[in-house]
């Protein structure tokens, strides 16, 4: 039963992305660890966190074009799930500072010292163990995610209505997490960490790990996507996105078949927050900020919504470019972002690995029909001849 | 044989009575009664606005009625059940305007459609059983479409993609099929095609079907019920109805 899920979903595409991913997520390290800084082969430890942030937006991307491109709910709010995540590393990571802050509390990370608390919140407990902080970068915004679709996709709110709310949501989050009184160290977030599982944040190994691990997750997550949406529930959620009623009607509970993809989507972007944050090394309340969760869907429109490859490709090519323009020409950056969404809108409404699929299948066709044709005349004359003799 | 089989079927399979429902002061339904039994094929007509297609969202759980009864095999109130509730019960439903997956193959529609466990994780893992596959060759021969199995539904011209749809809710192995204005658009050949397809259908379920076109519902040659300002206004034979003073002046023309 599972095997023949993932079977199905290592079909050509995927494979060979899955294949490319691999191959990254060794040789990226191994041109970081293994040549001398001096060789043309050389990436810095710079430009593999960069790369491992890269990877950690494809994740999300790929995240959304789950919810968005194969069951229709446009999510402007898929920037909340990912910070949640980033959130619950990074209290394990602050966690593993200890003693070793600026007031030197073995038990209270620093900003609780300063705001005078006394006593860890109920909230932190457990987050020192890892296994514990990875469960929560999962349950976290998977429960939020569950709650929210709950009573969205029961009272059955749609389209532009159901984006407007997922805006609110991360919104309200933002403005929660900067006050100082919930705990998750207001405006200034959660930063300086030391240690992952004891293993030096900084050092060079720990970060070609966290890139390898960046790979192998978005790998991951997208042959279980594949195989999600290769599967008879996939063609019913493509069948929710293009004929909600009629699903309906045959018989399908299409609120419970929407909070499932919710669900996992939001899974996906948590883990995608959590294995940004140790690489980025902060996490503050700017990543609920609605404008991110806005750029999350220009990547994924920019690759092809509905393609699964399509938004990996986007997120890296528009933070690649993002990377770029800010360092060489910085007043540029968001004319080039505005001007790239509308060239998309314009001249690719599929995105990028859309078009080049809607080619092929087009040059496939027009072959097909080519031959049918012929063959088609060839009969004709067989018959003209068969008649003549 | 016919004793045994009126014993063990109940007596009607949709009954409506009192059926009363108005949005904003307008009364779209208005105490409506209406019986159909087991293994009929009933034609309703009427003027735009006389309420059949509120009927019909009434009967699969898309609207709540104000007052009355809707009861399925003679036991089950419809009107405490949803949408997917009742097309478990098996009642299909085709819509006035083709409804199909069009981004789906027409294999892929049937599929779909077809009756089988609708659960998230039953169909995760749902893998094509060889008796599936029977049963999806044998609507395709029955709606005319084996040829064009492997096409994208939008590829479809307008009275394929009906039949689809009729297809569809074959697959669904409904007890009660509504199916709303099925001829709209077709052209001549299509809507004779369309009468075969439904008497075969009917063979073996009890059909509703709403529509306008009078060519079309003598072709079926059933029992017709003409609704007006949501009642029933007539109700027998098509030469009956259609001679009726009343139907004349409210929906054939004076």
């Amino acid at each position: 039963m599972i095997s023949s899920f993932f079977l199905r979903a290592l079909e050509g595409r995927i494979l060979a992305a899955v294949a490319v991913l691999l191959a990254v997520a060794l040789l990226v390290p191994a041109a970081n660890l293994l040549t001398a800084p001096d060789s043309a082969l050389h990436i810095p430890t710079y430009a593999v966190s960069l790369m491992g942030k890269y990877l950690c937006y494809a994740l999300l991307a790929l995240a959304l074009d789950l919810v968005w491109g194969y069951c229709g709910i446009l999510s402007l709010g898929h920037g909340a799930f990912f910070a949640l995540g980033g959130y619950a590393m990074g209290m394990y990571l602050m966690r593993q500072i200890g003693s070793r802050g600026v007031y030197g509390n073995p038990d209270l990370p620093d900003f609780m010292v300063f705001l005078n608390w006394k006593e860890l919140p109920w909230f932190w407990h457990g987050m020192d163990m890892f296994w514990f902080a990875v469960l929560m970068v999962l349950v976290v915004p998977g429960l939020l995610a569950f709650i929210f679709g709950w009573f969205a996709f029961r009272s059955r709110v749609n389209g532009v209505y159901l984006s407007i709310i997922t805006q609110a949501m991360t919104y309200a989050l933002l403005l929660a997490f900067f006050r100082n009184d919930m705990g998750f160290g207001g405006n200034n977030g959660l930063t300086d960490y030391k240690e992952i599982l004891g293993f030096s944040v900084q050092a060079d190994g720990t970060r070609a790990v966290l890139f390898a691990l960046s790979a192998i997750m978005l790998s991951l997550c997208l042959v279980i996507s594949s195989g999600i949406v290769r599967s008879k529930f996939g063609k019913v959620l493509v069948g929710v996105r293009d004929a909600e009623s009629r699903v309906r009607f045959l018989g399908f509970r299409v609120e419970n078949i929407k909070l499932f993809t919710f669900v996992v989507s939001a899974m996906m972007a948590g883990i995608a927050g959590a294995l940004f944050v140790p690489q980025v090394g902060i996490i503050n309340p700017g990543e609920f900020a609605p404008a991110n969760s806005i750029e999350v869907v220009v990547w994924t429109a920019v690759g092809g919504r509905g393609t699964l490859i399509g938004p990996i490709i986007g997120a890296i090519l528009v933070n690649g470019g993002k990377s770029f323009f800010t360092g060489a020409f910085p007043e540029a950056w968001l004319y080039a972002l505005g001007a790239l969404f509308i060239g998309v809108t314009l001249f690719l409404p599929k995105g990028i690995v859309g078009t080049i699929q809607h080619r092929f299948a087009g040059r496939r066709a027009a072959k097909a029909a080519d031959e049918a044709e012929k063959s088609a005349a060839d009969t004709a004359v067989a018959n003209q001849i068969q008649a003549a003799e | 044989m016919s004793q045994l089989v009126s014993e063990t079927r109940p007596a009607s399979l949709l009954y409506l009575d009192g059926v009363s429902v108005s949005f904003d002061g307008f009364k779209a339904l208005n105490s409506l009664s209406f019986v159909v039994e087991p293994g009929e094929l009933r034609a309703i007509i009427g003027p735009n606005g006389a309420g059949k297609t509120t009927m019909m969202d009434i009967i699969t759980g898309k609207t709540r009625p104000d007052s009355g009864t809707v009861l399925f095999e003679d036991t089950i109130d419809l009107t405490r059940k949803d949408e997917a509730d009742i097309a478990q019960l098996g009642i299909g439903r085709k819509f006035q305007k083709p409804t199909v997956f069009e981004s789906h193959t027409v294999w892929d529609n049937l599929e779909l459609a077809l009756n089988r466990k609708r659960g998230v994780f039953a169909t995760l893992f749902y893998r094509l059983t060889p008796q599936d596959k029977a049963r999806i060759d044998e609507i395709l021969t029955t709606i005319r479409l084996t040829h064009r199995r492997d096409e994208l539904a939008a590829n479809l011209s307008h009275g394929q993609k009906q039949w689809l749809e009729i297809g569809m809710l074959l697959a669904q192995e409904p007890k009660l099929l509504l199916v709303d204005e099925p001829v709209a658009g077709m052209t001549d050949a299509e809507t004779a095609e369309t009468a075969i397809l439904l008497r075969e259908i009917a063979k073996t379920r009890s059909v509703v079907v709403v529509e306008h076109d009078m060519g079309f519902i003598r072709d079926l040659g059933v029992k017709v019920t003409c609704l007006a300002e949501g009642s029933v206004l007539a109700e027998g034979s098509i030469d009956f109805v259609s001679s009726d003073p009343k139907v004349i002046e409210n929906y054939l023309g004076r």
